[in-house]
């Protein structure tokens, strides 16, 4: 999802101009958070193991 | 699209470039000073050497490769075109900095300052790592991170597409990031995130519960002092990529100095003044961080603000700082015993996107600005951190990098160097009791 999110990015500024170009980059990016919002969960420590 | 040439330095503003750079290494003794008074005192020795190693490391490999990728403003570079536009995405030169005359010019004091650079950047994850990293892991985890990672990145902003947004696309000034918040501090603290992900928190720091332990560090005045190192370090870094990325006159040092001394204090202040209201007293290391904090925020803008600006830049940093420690540890289950993950990364990001906000620019719209720093920002998450996830996961593959529990215990200075920092005193320790 990161790197999904970061090509919406790029595409954006590459292929579109003035006001979509902004929103798609802003999506993009939010599907980056997403991404990582995922990525941090992945790796919480379950309840009940003990490090 | 030709990138602009790299300016021409005049002989005094070389003179005075060369001289920041030289003031880089300050910066990395006071990060590995910072690193080591906030870990144990069995692993403090392991902290500095670890330090020296990967810093030594990351100047060979970036000898070898890593300036081969990188490049400078102006130098050879492969590109493909997207309707008409370049998009420059790897420079072009010769390994071993084979052509590069080192006579002072503009290319020569780049490669000095990118040396410099990506040891500082190496050694941001030894405290995230700490107490519990093997030196030899860290070693081949440095040179991946400096022959790859650090290099690609650092070409895109300072002379790939990033840095020419705005003359290929008309938006802003392109990324700007004289000090390198983003090729430095924030891909060194996405490595001290991937580090920490997969060494896991260090034995005995959270409960059954998911409760998290305090384990002070040992030595708050090693802490303390790291920080004085570490401003003089930062002006040598941020004069010297502003003169040599941002085209800044040698003049606007003063202006630079003067934003990255006011951002630390706010930011220092701030800090304390949280730490006092919510727990009754300042928290010296919080402090320490935050101070660090306020001066990886401002390196990205420190050319382009006024010096309020740089105190408002400061003064978020400190908070940021305190309150994503907390999440890190409290919520995330991100054991960070030197607080890398929050000072380099998350003070790293506020100072790229600040820039957007509190810059100022003789042209350019301002909307086209905010984009191309978010456009930063988003690279950093969508491909420098999978990136150096996968690596450093594949390193763990071949060579685990987390040290045997008898070694965490008996502490890595033992462990793995045979001697103690302080073989005068012994330290009792209870981190391993049944909780």
């Amino acid at each position: 999802m990161q790197v999904a999110g970061w090509i919406i990015v790029l595409a954006a500024i590459a292929l579109l101009k003035a006001a979509p170009q902004t929103a798609f980059a802003l999506a993009g990016f939010c599907v980056e958070l997403a991404g990582v919002m995922l990525a941090v969960r992945s790796h919480l420590i379950p309840h009940g193991e003990k490090e | 699209m030709t990138p602009a040439p790299l300016q021409v330095l005049t002989e005094v503003a070389a003179g005075l470039c060369l001289l920041f750079i030289l003031l880089v290494p300050f910066a990395a003794a006071g990060l590995a000073a910072i690193n080591a008074g906030l870990g144990r005192s069995r692993n403090a020795a392991h902290m500095m050497l670890s330090s020296l190693c990967v810093f030594a490391l990351a100047a060979v490999v970036f000898f070898v490769v890593g300036f081969a990728f990188e490049g400078y403003p102006g130098g050879p570079a492969y590109e493909f075109i997207v309707r008409g536009k370049s998009w420059n995405w790897i420079a072009a030169n010769h390994f071993f900095f084979r052509g590069l005359p080192l006579d002072g010019s503009p290319a020569s004091l780049a490669a000095l300052l990118g040396m410099m650079s990506v040891g500082l950047a190496a050694i941001i994850p030894l405290g995230s790592g700490a107490d519990r990293w093997r030196l030899g892991a860290a070693c081949v985890s440095t040179a991946v991170f400096a022959a790859w990672t650090y290099p690609l990145f650092a070409h895109w902003v300072w002379s790939g597409w990033l840095a020419h947004l705005g003359t290929n696309y008309g938006l802003g000034q392109g990324l700007v990031d004289a000090g390198g918040a983003a090729p430095i501090q924030v891909a060194g603290g996405i490595s001290a995130l991937a580090v920490t992900w997969v060494l896991g928190p260090r034995r005995g720091k959270y409960t059954s519960e998911r409760m998290p332990m305090a384990i002070p560090g040992h030595n708050a005045v090693l802490v303390l002092l790291g920080c004085f190192l570490v401003w003089l370090g930062w002006i040598g870094l941020d004069c010297a990529g502003a003169i040599l990325f941002a085209r800044a006159e040698a003049g606007r040092s003063v202006l630079i100095v003067v934003n990255a001394t006011l951002a630390a204090a706010a930011a220092m202040l701030a800090v304390a003044a949280i730490t006092r209201i919510r727990f009754g007293k300042p928290d010296a290391s919080l402090c320490a961080n935050g101070w660090v904090s306020g001066l990886v925020a401002s390196s990205a803008g420190c050319a382009v603000m006024p010096p309020a600006a740089a105190m408002i830049v400061g003064l978020v940093a400190g908070a940021l700082v305190t309150y994503t420690v907390e999440l890190l540890e409290l919520h995330l289950t991100i054991d960070d015993p030197g607080g890398s993950i929050s000072v380099h990364l998350f003070g790293g990001f506020w100072g790229v996107l600040a820039v957007a906000w509190l810059g100022q620019f003789p042209e350019g719209s301002a909307s086209g600005q905010w984009l191309v720093q978010l456009a930063g920002v988003a690279s950093l998450l969508g491909l420098v951190l999978p990136l150096t996830y996968a690596l450093v996961r594949l390193v763990n593959r071949f060579l685990p990098m987390r040290v045997a529990p008898e070694g965490e215990r008996q502490g890595l200075d033992l462990h793995e160097l045979g001697a103690g920092a302080y073989p005068d005193f012994v330290s009792h320790n209870d981190d391993f009791l049944q909780r």
